[in-house]
């Protein structure tokens, strides 16, 4: 008998511990894939809230900039003007393209607003810090190649060829593709034979005297040229500038205060937030007091009948459509049949509301029913009416909560994107939306379009974004879950 | 479940009623749940003036006939009531009357102290203000008090009036729901076991109230404890099984009962 008791409790302290293996196990599991999935998107987003930028000397020529008119100057010559002066050796039109191909095109707007801003620079020189292209910015990030740098261990001698290098001497350390840093020039072998190495000038040397080991440098990048955007000539001179100490790297603001770009480096997020923002805005307006007001009406006014049930019952599946539905409903009735306009935040608001008013319904009638009959009954008993007893004691009561699913409908909203593909807020908007009628995209939307594009820049500015959005809907919910703490009663 | 109409039960006239008018009378009152018939071929006359206590085993209808005084079953969606029960003569289920008006002249109480979750002040001014009866906010503050002065719950409270009302103790919380259900200047007050959550001590004080609220107002109060019954009542009416057994004054009723029923309830043989 006792043995049969003993057995019994060890089998049951067994199953005891089991069962929280398995819990402590999926719990593990759980936190490590959410640890994963945020640490990617972090280290993968971070880099583009920074952006490179040169610092020039520019000078508002009076031929290029009319003091009448600031605003219409050519810019873009005078900043790229300004970076041929620290490149006095690039010489041909090839050559000289590629160095203005350093320069991202919102440089030139950049120094276009700062002269509108303040005309009396028209005729000066003074220091502005010219935005980087997007290539650029990779390179300094580290995404387009590895770059090492070794001392020169053996002396070497250099003798000009033409248009070409040859370098005698010690060269059995060196290889193809490797970059020899001498004499302020950067030569890049092209190939070695009988104890010679032929190469090719990216920059050209200042002289040509022998170096000794140690005065020279060998630049080995990790990528071949040929699979990557950016080329040696270029990395080369983004070296310069860096060793220089006029590169530097600032909080990319644009990011925030721009619209969608097809340049990486000028891609913004505010036309997707003004868009997001005026949907919600849309939405909530509409969904708010449409679902307060049914679910109050359900809960506590409408007679218990078959349409009323039938009604509860509909409103749950509704919770339960996939949103790409309600992207189709909104399609077929607000663009075709009202003929309202397409990509407009009034037309996603609209779709959004349907979307999330069975949330708040659910959310809001759950609340009213946890306020305990007692607090209806004592009113009633007093001689307040139903409706009385309703909007001054059941309804205050049932804030919170209502409050808490009008958030967390809000989250959804925020969050949606399959809808607002049906009825085109999935366009290429570089304007900022300038009304709900205007065209705009939304943050998730724009997640979507950016994630697509096949730029290597857009990958972080798509996991930037992401962590923007995220860090929108955690405050949301922070709110959601605050507002429960504050208010919670008990009874 | 058996729907036929039970056999009328005359209950004999009681001889407290010499001594003081009518105010509730129902006549042939038959209420329904769906399905159950809970109150039977009911009829009964409540004096003014008077502790009236009700008083049967669990689900014998007395609450039941309890709430349809001021139509609290109104709420109840699938209760159904034929009969007639009149208030000083006029029916109060009369389709002209205002039920709002009707719940202010018959005040309740419930089993469970519910105060609203505001201060203690609100929770009395709260009905005045509703149906207008104070024009300023003197006038209120002397309603609070005159109500919280009646419910003995004055000197406990009275610097503290802006605390929540669910902080004070459960007899307090009833107390001051009785301070509430005052407040309105109701004629008849209807109590629903009020004293089934409190301790022996708030119960003694509930039944001093109960005692001294009798001189202005017709009480009438639904109880499990026979011993209460016959410490605040005058009449006691006995429930079962949704008919009216017996009512009577309270001291006959506890030393002797007409009915056998009456009788074994009263000796604790069923119930």
């Amino acid at each position: 008998m006792t043995e049969v008791r003993k057995g019994l409790i060890a089998k049951r302290y067994a199953t005891e511990r089991r069962f929280r293996i398995y819990g402590a196990t999926a719990l593990a599991l759980t936190a490590l894939f959410i640890v994963f999935l945020l640490a990617d998107i972090v280290i993968k987003g971070l880099p583009a809230f920074t952006e490179p930028r040169v610092k020039l000397d520019v000078t508002g020529a009076a031929d290029k900039v009319d003091a009448a008119k600031p605003a219409a100057g050519d810019y873009e010559a005078i900043v790229r003007e300004a970076l041929r002066a620290r490149f006095p050796t690039v010489s041909g039109r090839a050559e000289r393209r590629k160095l203005n191909g350093l320069l991202s095109q919102g440089a030139a707007d950049d120094l276009r607003r700062m002269v509108v801003a303040d005309p009396a620079l028209i005729g000066k020189t003074f220091p502005f810090a010219a935005l980087l292209s997007d290539d650029a910015d990779l390179f300094y990030k580290g995404r387009q190649t590895g770059v090492a740098l070794t001392k020169g261990a053996t002396s070497l001698q250099f003798a000009e060829s033409g248009e070409a290098y040859v370098i005698t001497g010690d060269v059995a350390g060196l290889s193809p593709g490797q970059i020899v840093l001498v004499n302020e020039g950067a030569l890049r072998i092209t190939g070695i034979a009988n104890g010679a190495a032929q190469a090719e000038a990216l920059a050209r040397p200042v002289t040509l005297n022998p170096a000794a080991a140690g005065g020279w440098n060998i630049m080995t990048l990790a990528k071949p040229e040929a699979d990557r955007r950016i080329s040696d000539q270029e990395i080369i001179w983004l070296e310069e500038l860096k060793s220089e100490g006029v590169v530097e790297k600032a909080f990319a603001t644009r990011f925030f205060t721009s619209g969608d770009s097809r340049e990486p480096e000028l891609a913004g997020l505010r036309g997707a937030l003004v868009g997001s923002l005026l949907t919600v805005l849309v939405a909530l307006a509409l969904s708010i007091p449409l679902g307060v007001a049914a679910a109050i009406y359900l809960e506590e006014f409408a007679a218990k009948n078959r349409l009323t049930d039938i009604i509860e019952v509909n409103i749950n599946n509704l919770a339960a459509v996939p949103s790409i539905i309600f992207g189709l409903l909104g399609l077929a009735m607000f663009l075709s049949f009202f003929g309202l306009p397409r990509s407009a935040p009034l037309v996603g608001g609209l779709v959004l509301a349907l979307l999330v008013l069975p949330t708040i319904i659910i959310a809001a009638r759950a609340a009213l029913k946890a306020v305990p009959p007692s607090i209806k009954e004592a009113a009633l008993g007093v001689g307040a009416s139903h409706q009385q007893a309703v909007f001054h004691h059941v309804l205050p009561l049932a804030l919170p909560g209502i409050l808490t699913g009008i958030i967390l409908g809000l989250a959804r909203a925020f969050g949606e994107t399959a809808p607002l593909l049906m009825i085109g807020m999935v366009a290429f908007i570089v304007d900022i939306p300038k009304g709900f009628e205007s065209a705009a995209t939304v943050l998730p939307v724009q997640i979507f379009l950016w994630s697509d594009l096949p730029e290597i820049a857009f990958q972080s500015k798509t996991a930037a974004a992401i962590m923007v959005l995220l860090a929108v809907l955690f405050s949301l919910n922070a709110v959601a879950i605050y507002l429960r703490r504050r208010f919670e009663r008990r009874w | 479940m058996d729907m036929m109409p039970q056999a009328v039960v005359t209950p004999p006239s009681p001889r407290i009623m010499a001594e003081r008018q009518v105010r509730i009378e129902a006549r042939d009152v038959n209420i329904f749940y769906g399905e159950k018939h809970a109150i039977k071929n009911l009829s009964i006359a409540i004096p003014d003036r008077a502790v009236s206590s009700f008083i049967g085993p669990s689900g014998c209808g007395k609450s039941t006939f309890l709430r349809a005084i001021n139509r609290m079953n109104d709420t109840i969606p699938t209760c159904r009531m034929t009969g007639d029960i009149t208030l000083d003569g006029n029916s109060i289920y009369d389709r002209d009357l205002d039920v709002v008006q009707l719940r202010a002249k018959i005040g309740m109480v419930f089993q469970k102290p519910n105060p609203f979750p505001k201060s203690i002040y609100e929770n009395v001014a709260y009905g005045p203000r509703i149906h207008g009866i104070s024009n300023s906010k003197t006038e209120l503050d002397e309603i609070v008090e005159k109500s919280l002065k009646r419910a003995g719950l004055w000197e406990e409270v009275k610097d503290r009036l802006n605390h929540p009302g669910t902080g004070l103790s459960g007899g307090q919380q009833q107390r001051l729901c009785i301070a509430s259900a005052i407040a309105v200047s109701p004629e008849v007050i209807l109590m629903d076991e009020p004293c089934s959550a409190l301790d022996p001590i708030a119960t003694a004080r509930i039944e001093e109230l109960i005692d001294e609220l009798k001189q202005n107002y017709c009480i009438v109060i639904v109880t499990h404890s026979m011993q209460q019954a016959a410490r605040v009542s005058q009449l006691t009416a006995f429930f079962h099984l949704g008919i009216l057994v017996e009512f009577g004054d309270t001291d006959e009723m506890f030393t002797a009962p007409q009915e056998k029923r009456t009788q074994d309830y009263i000796t604790g043989r069923f119930g």
